[in-house]
């Protein structure tokens, strides 16, 4: 197993209270493969991909859990230790390419550092830099232009070489290509399924389910900062389980049939102070239908179950009491 | 790109012109304003023979029409002449006087921009790093407190504390009048450097200390506000966690996070520098520092036109200077800026 994620749980104190951002997120990631991390903004989907690092932002802090990653656990480590593993082993790519590269400084010598950083001589990483351009389809001489001299997609496409200069183990990408058009999203998508070609891990961070369809081997569902459901792509879109899961694949348009587009009802709960019992309840469809579930949804979490292999599910429809 | 700075740099440097033109129109009607002229305050009384009144006014030149006054001096100013002192000792050029004061207003100057910018640098990113916590609002306050001194009750009171009470620095003056010294320049650290009279350089700092340390600190608090923003602005930007997730040093980190927080500074520093000569007039007369600003101030006790609009205009031409130097800087350390 490559990256292993134990009871994870990361808490944003803010003046307003705390957030529990995060709680009890426990998942794998084997090798090779490219996971998806599905859910809407704020289900916490972003909050573990950076607990993954350790780098959540500041108010948050990583309150439980241990993050394995080829059996050593990141979060323990010395800054130092960590250090040699990011970006090297480990790399991410975040949302918006618009201010995930450094504006005062040339591309060229930011792609650099990243080597350098990692102990490559100057003019290896010059060369590296060169190289690694051509492989995200950018001509050489880009490498001297300033970030704000490139489109979003070319920006984009200067932070995924980054992330590609070492073939790392595992690429953490944080909804790389919300902020870039269809087309620009492809290209991306391809760049980043070159890589898996070339054995980096992906864990893929994204709020469009149909997106998560195309190219990952397995999902994971996040709600309101719990992980409701994991299977494969398969599983995941052909038998959703759980409620929540359901909801999300019914609301995906689709452009051949004339079915009307289905919402989900109601907010995702404030984190500050989650509902009891199961998260979702609150926005259940099939808890209103049911007068039976009154009194175990609303009061009780679920527990993680395995309902066919390889497909986990945290919900109370599903075994027994 | 180096012909669109060149080109730049000229057209900003010809904006000072009309700054001149503006300022030197009010600050000579407004002098016309005031009661009482130059005349009669260096006669001191009003009961003076009305044709002796007349003929002091002659020589001066104020019977002219105020048009022909305005005319004349622009005419003059445009020549590089300042006119002459119109008050006791009377006749002597504006420029010498000038030429002994401003240096004085420059090391001043210099020191207390210095003093800020450290100051509000140093509390401002210390506020960012610990952002929400104690240290962050006891910079917040130091910000606020700091930029609402007023600057002759601040200087008096580090007058009585380190002059007065600890007898550790010099509360008036440049230097200590009984070291030897003679000044080339008229920048006195400069001068005692290169002639290597460390006794005179000893004596020399020592009395900056208390004044530019007065006017340094009045002046951190808006650079702790701007620099604590702009750093937790920057620090919360994906870039930042970028450098972090690709095995950047948090030191490296801060550096970068610094670089960018400090763009706006430097815009802040030109708007400043007017300020801090305003400033340096009110420590000046704290300090009894002979510069521009007791220069001035005492010119408008004789109502000496001449004189006033002579220094006013230099201070412009010093600003309209510094804040071009301010913009040459921007555009250098900011990729993105056009010119």
């Amino acid at each position: 197993m490559l990256l292993e994620v134990k009871n994870l749980g990361v808490y944003y104190y803010t003046l307003s209270g705390v957030v529990r951002g995060a709680e009890n997120v426990s998942f794998s990631v084997r090798e090779g493969e490219w996971i998806t991390f599905v859910g809407e903004s704020g289900s916490g989907k972003s909050t573990v991909a950076h607990a993954v690092i350790n780098l959540v932002p500041s108010p948050g802090k990583i309150v439980t859990g241990e993050v394995l990653f080829q059996g050593k656990n990141l979060l323990a480590m010395k800054p130092e230790e960590l250090r040699k593993i990011r970006g090297k082993d480990i790399s991410m790519v975040f949302q918006d390419p618009m201010t995930s590269l450094d504006p005062l400084r040339k591309v060229g010598d930011q792609i650099v550092e990243a080597m350098r950083v990692h102990g490559v001589d100057d003019d290896e990483a010059r060369q590296r830099a060169k190289e690694i351009l051509e492989k995200v389809n950018l001509p050489a001489d880009r490498l001297d232009y300033y970030p704000h001299q490139l489109s979003g997609g070319q920006r984009q496409r200067i932070s995924i070489a980054i992330a590609m200069a070492f073939n790392p183990k595992l690429l953490i990408a944080d909804e790389p290509t919300t902020a870039l058009d269809v087309i620009v999203q492809d290209a991306i998508m391809d760049l980043i399924d070159e890589m898996k070609d070339e054995g980096t891990s992906i864990y893929f961070v994204t709020h469009d389910i149909s997106l998560a369809a195309e190219r990952s081997d397995r999902i994971a569902v996040m709600y309101a900062g719990e992980l409701v459901e994991i299977g494969t792509t398969e599983q995941i879109i052909e038998n959703p389980l759980h409620p929540y899961t359901r909801a999300l694949v019914e609301s995906v348009p689709d452009l051949w049939k004339e079915s009307e587009v289905r919402a989900i009802p109601g907010y995702p709960p404030d984190l500050r102070n989650p509902p009891s019992g199961c998260r979702f309840h609150p926005r259940c469809p099939i808890f209103k239908e049911k007068a039976e579930l009154k009194g175990r949804c609303d009061v009780r979490g679920p527990e993680t179950l395995e309902v066919e292999p390889g497909h986990f599910v945290a919900c109370h429809l599903y075994g027994g009491a | 790109m180096a012909r669109g700075l060149g080109r730049y740099i000229v057209i900003r440097a010809l904006m000072i012109i009309p700054m001149i033109l503006i300022l030197y129109t009010i600050v000579f009607f407004f002098l016309r304003v005031l009661p009482g002229n130059p005349i009669l305050a260096v006669v001191g009384t009003k009961n003076i023979p009305p044709e002796q009144l007349a003929h002091l006014e002659h020589l001066a030149g104020l019977d002219k029409p105020l048009y022909v006054q305005y005319y004349d001096y622009l005419i003059k100013m445009i020549h590089g002449n300042l006119g002459v002192t119109l008050a006791s000792p009377m006749g002597k050029p504006v420029s010498s006087y000038i030429a002994l004061r401003l240096p004085a207003t420059i090391e001043l100057t210099i020191f207390a921009f210095t003093v800020s910018v450290l100051l509000g640098l140093a509390t401002g990113v210390l506020g960012a790093v610990r952002k929400g916590t104690k240290t962050d609002t006891t910079m917040r306050v130091y910000s606020i407190v700091a930029y609402t001194l007023f600057i002759p009750w601040f200087g008096m009171m580090l007058q009585y504390l380190f002059g007065v009470k600890l007898h550790w620095l010099p509360t008036s003056g440049r230097i200590d009048p009984a070291i030897n010294f003679h000044s080339i320049t008229g920048l006195y650290v400069l001068d005692s450097i290169i002639q290597g009279n460390w006794t005179a350089l000893h004596s020399v700092l020592s009395h900056l200390v208390l004044p530019s340390i007065t006017l340094g600190i009045v002046l951190s608090g808006a650079y702790t506000r701007l620099v604590r923003n702009n750093m937790v602005d920057v620090l919360s930007q994906d870039f930042i966690r970028a450098y972090r997730a690709r095995g950047v040093s948090d030191r490296r980190v801060l550096w970068y996070a610094l670089k960018n927080a400090f763009i706006p500074v430097v815009t802040l520093m030109g708007l400043q520098f007017a300020i801090l000569l305003g400033g340096a007039v009110l420590t000046e007369t704290t300090f009894n520092w002979p510069g521009m600003g007791t220069f001035i101030m005492d010119r408008i006790n004789y109502r000496d036109y001449n004189s006033i609009q002579g220094a006013v205009i230099v201070f412009a031409l010093f600003v309209g200077l510094i804040s071009l130097i301010v913009d040459i800087i921007y555009a250098l350390l900011d990729p993105r800026v056009e010119y």
